[in-house]
C-alpha cells in the first residue's frame, strides 16, 4: 500500500518525504478515529432506528426479520393514543413534571443560595447532609412514607404523595445550584447589601440573573427525573389506572399487548420523544449541567 | 455600634438565614429524619399493614438473614453489578471519552448521538432492549445468527440477564462521557508536549500524563457507580417483567427477579417485602442495611478534600 501511495522519486526524497510521512500518517489517523467513531454511532444510534422502524410495521411484519417497514403503518401511533388510559397517562405525566419542577426549583434557590453566600454555624454540616439525602436510594424511606400518604392523608391513589414533596427542596438540586452560586464572586452579593438591598432582593435581582443557565439545567433534570420516575408512581399511583404515568403505564401497555411489538414500541417511541425533544432545545443547559454534577468539583 | 443593636442585627440575620432554609428544614425532617427513624422503629415490629404493630426483637433481622430467599442472591448480584457493571462503564465511558476528544470532524453530531440514550427514560429504554435482545424475534440474535454467533437468551436466561443489564447500561453512558470529555480537556497541553519530546508513545502518554491527571475523576465515577448501583431498581424489574410475560395482568402478581433470581437487587425487596408479602418489618431491615450501604459509599466520596463539595468563601 505504502508503494501505492508514493509518488516515483523524482524530487529530492530526502526534503519532501519526512514532511509527506508525518501528513500521511495523520491522515491514517483521521481515519482510524472517525472510523471508531462511526462504530460507537452506530451502537448508540441503531437501537432508536429499530424501535422507530419496528413501530411503523404491520402487526404480521413485527414479528418476521425485516427490518425496513412495509408498508408504513402510521396508523400505529394513532391506535396507541386510542389506547384507553394512554392521553391520560401522558397528562399525568405532563402535570407530575411540569408542577414537580416548578416547585423544585423554587423551594430549592433560597436554600442552594443560603448554603453558598451566608455564614452560619453548622453550614458545612447542612451541606453535608444535603449531599447524604442526596445519594441515598428512595426505597430507604419508602416504607413509613407510604404509611403516611396511606393512612394519615389517605391520599394513595393520587399523584399528590409525588408533588407535595418537591414544594421542600430536592437535595441534587439545592447541590447543583450551590455548586454554581460559590462561583458568583462574593463582590457583586456584597455590592447589593451595601446599597441596601435585602437578602431576598440581592436574590432574586442580582444572584438569580447570573444563574440563569444553573437554574435552567437543574429544571430539565428536575423535568427529566419526574418523567422518568418509575419507583414513585408504582409505590403511590398504581393503585389507580387515572392516576398513573407515562413510565409506569407504559409497561402495562406492552402487558395488554404482548405479540404486539410494533404498538410497544410506537408507545416506547412517545414515551422517549418529549426528552429528546427538550433535550435539543435545551443541549447547552444540559451537557452544562452534567459537567457541574462531577467536575466543577 | 452598642451591644444591643449588633445582638439585635444577629438574631436578625438568624431569622433570615432560618427563612432560606426553611423548605429543605421542612423537607427534612417531614420526608427524610422522621420516615428514617421511623424504619428502626418498624424493624423491630411485626407489623402487617393492617393490625397495629407487635414488637418482634430481632426476629426480622434474623428473618431476611437466615430464611428469606431472595435476600443473599440479591446481595450477590449486586457485588457482580458493581464488579462488572461499574467498571465496564467507566472503562467504556472513559474510551468514549477520550475518542469524543479526538474527534475532529463533526464532533457536535457524534457527541450529540453518543450522549442521546443516557437520556431514553429507563422504562423506555429497557422496553426497547426487551425487543432488541428478544430471543425469539430480536434484531439482534438474528444478526448474530446470520455471522454464525450463538443466540444468547439474554432477559430470559439467568446468566446473560446480567451481561443484557450490562450492555443496557453502557448503552447510556452520556453521563460519564461527558464528565471524563470535561476531565480530559483540563489535562495540561504542555505535560503532553513535554513527554513527547522525551520520546513517550501514545500508551506512554496516557499512562503517564492522563491518567495521573484524571484519576480524581476516575475515582468519582467508579464511586458515585458503586452508589447507583445500590438504587438500581427500575432496569431489572422492568427487564424481568417484559421477559417473564407477567405484567399488567390483573391478579397474577409478578415474583422480582426473573429469571431465576438473578436479577435480584437490594432494593427490588424492599418493594417485595413491603408491598407484595405485606412484612413491613423485614422491608425496613432491608432499607437500613441500604441505607447502611450507601452511607459508607457517600462517606468515601466526601471524605477526598475537594472531591466533591466545592469550598466556599
Amino acid at each position: 500500500m505504502t508503494d501505492v501511495l508514493t509518488p516515483p522519486a523524482t524530487v529530492s526524497p530526502s526534503l519532501s518525504d519526512p514532511a509527506r510521512a508525518v501528513r500521511r500518517k495523520a491522515v491514517l489517523r483521521w481515519i482510524a478515529v472517525h472510523a471508531l467513531g462511526v462504530a460507537a454511532a452506530l451502537f448508540f444510534v441503531l437501537p432508536f432506528v429499530f424501535v422507530l422502524f419496528t413501530s411503523l410495521m404491520s402487526d404480521n411484519q413485527a414479528l418476521t426479520r425485516a427490518l425496513w417497514p412495509h408498508p408504513f403503518v402510521w396508523h400505529n401511533y394513532v391506535t396507541v393514543f386510542r389506547t384507553p388510559g394512554f392521553l391520560t397517562w401522558w397528562k399525568n405525566s405532563l402535570i407530575y413534571a411540569g408542577a414537580g419542577t416548578a416547585l423544585t426549583v423554587v423551594s430549592s434557590i433560597p436554600v442552594a443560595y443560603a448554603l453558598a453566600k451566608f455564614r452560619f454555624r453548622g453550614r458545612n454540616l447542612s451541606l453535608m447532609m444535603v449531599v447524604a439525602t442526596m445519594m441515598l436510594p428512595p426505597q430507604v424511606i419508602v416504607v413509613p412514607m407510604y404509611l403516611f400518604w396511606a393512612n394519615q392523608l389517605h391520599l394513595t391513589g393520587t399523584l399528590w404523595p409525588l408533588i407535595i414533596p418537591m414544594a421542600f427542596g430536592d437535595a441534587f438540586t439545592i447541590f447543583l445550584l450551590r455548586q454554581f452560586l460559590v462561583t458568583i464572586p462574593n463582590e457583586y452579593v456584597d455590592a447589593a447589601r451595601v446599597d441596601g438591598c435585602g437578602e431576598l432582593r440581592t436574590l432574586l435581582r442580582v444572584v438569580l440573573p447570573m444563574a440563569k443557565p444553573a437554574v435552567a439545567a437543574v429544571a430539565l433534570f428536575q423535568f427529566f427525573y419526574c418523567w422518568n420516575d418509575y419507583f414513585g408512581p408504582q409505590i403511590y399511583a398504581s393503585e389507580n389506572p387515572a392516576a398513573w404515568t407515562l413510565s409506569y403505564g407504559l409497561e402495562s401497555f406492552k402487558g395488554a399487548h404482548q405479540t404486539s411489538w410494533n404498538l410497544t414500541m410506537a408507545a416506547t417511541m412517545l414515551v422517549m420523544a418529549p426528552v429528546i425533544i427538550v433535550f435539543f432545545f435545551a443541549q447547552k443547559a444540559f451537557v452544562e449541567g452534567v459537567t457541574l454534577t462531577g467536575v466543577k468539583g | 455600634m452598642t451591644p444591643l443593636t449588633l445582638r439585635a442585627k444577629r438574631r436578625r440575620s438568624a431569622l433570615v438565614t432560618l427563612g432560606f432554609l426553611a423548605p429543605w428544614i421542612i423537607g427534612f425532617s417531614v420526608f427524610f429524619a422522621y420516615p428514617l427513624i421511623s424504619t428502626v422503629y418498624f424493624s423491630f415490629m411485626h407489623y402487617d399493614g393492617f393490625r397495629p404493630p407487635t414488637w418482634n426483637g430481632t426476629r426480622n433481622w434474623s428473618y431476611v438473614f437466615t430464611q428469606y430467599p431472595f435476600f443473599w442472591p440479591a446481595l450477590r448480584n449486586t457485588m457482580w453489578l458493581v464488579l462488572v457493571m461499574v467498571t465496564t462503564r467507566v472503562v467504556f465511558g472513559l474510551g468514549i471519552g477520550l475518542l469524543i476528544t479526538k474527534i475532529k470532524t463533526g464532533t457536535g453530531l457524534f457527541r450529540t448521538a453518543f450522549y442521546l440514550p443516557y437520556l431514553a427514560p429507563p422504562v423506555a429504554a429497557t422496553m426497547a432492549f426487551a425487543f432488541l435482545l428478544n430471543p425469539g424475534t430480536g434484531p439482534v440474535n438474528h444478526l448474530l445468527g446470520d455471522i454464525g454467533l450463538p443466540q444468547p437468551g439474554w432477559f430470559n436466561d439467568p446468566s446473560w440477564s446480567k451481561p443484557a443489564l450490562t450492555l443496557l447500561a453502557l448503552w447510556g453512558i452520556g453521563d460519564l462521557m461527558v464528565i471524563f470529555m470535561a476531565a480530559l480537556l483540563d489535562v495540561p497541553k504542555e505535560q503532553y508536549e513535554a513527554a513527547e519530546l522525551d520520546g513517550a508513545g501514545p500508551w506512554q502518554r496516557f499512562r503517564f500524563v492522563t491518567l495521573p491527571n484524571i484519576s480524581p475523576i476516575v475515582m468519582f465515577a467508579v464511586v458515585t457507580g458503586v452508589i447507583q448501583t445500590m438504587q438500581y431498581y427500575t432496569q431489572p424489574i422492568v427487564a424481568g417483567k417484559v421477559a417473564s410475560g407477567i405484567i399488567g395482568n390483573a391478579g397474577q402478581q409478578f415474583e422480582p427477579g426473573y429469571p431465576e433470581k438473578s436479577t435480584l437487587t437490594l432494593p427490588q425487596l424492599v418493594y417485595n417485602l413491603g408491598f407484595q408479602r405485606f412484612d413491613t418489618g423485614s422491608a425496613c431491615v432491608i432499607a437500613l442495611i441500604l441505607f447502611a450501604l450507601a452511607m459508607a459509599f457517600t462517606a468515601l466520596l466526601m471524605r477526598r478534600r475537594g472531591g466533591l463539595i466545592q469550598a466556599g468563601d
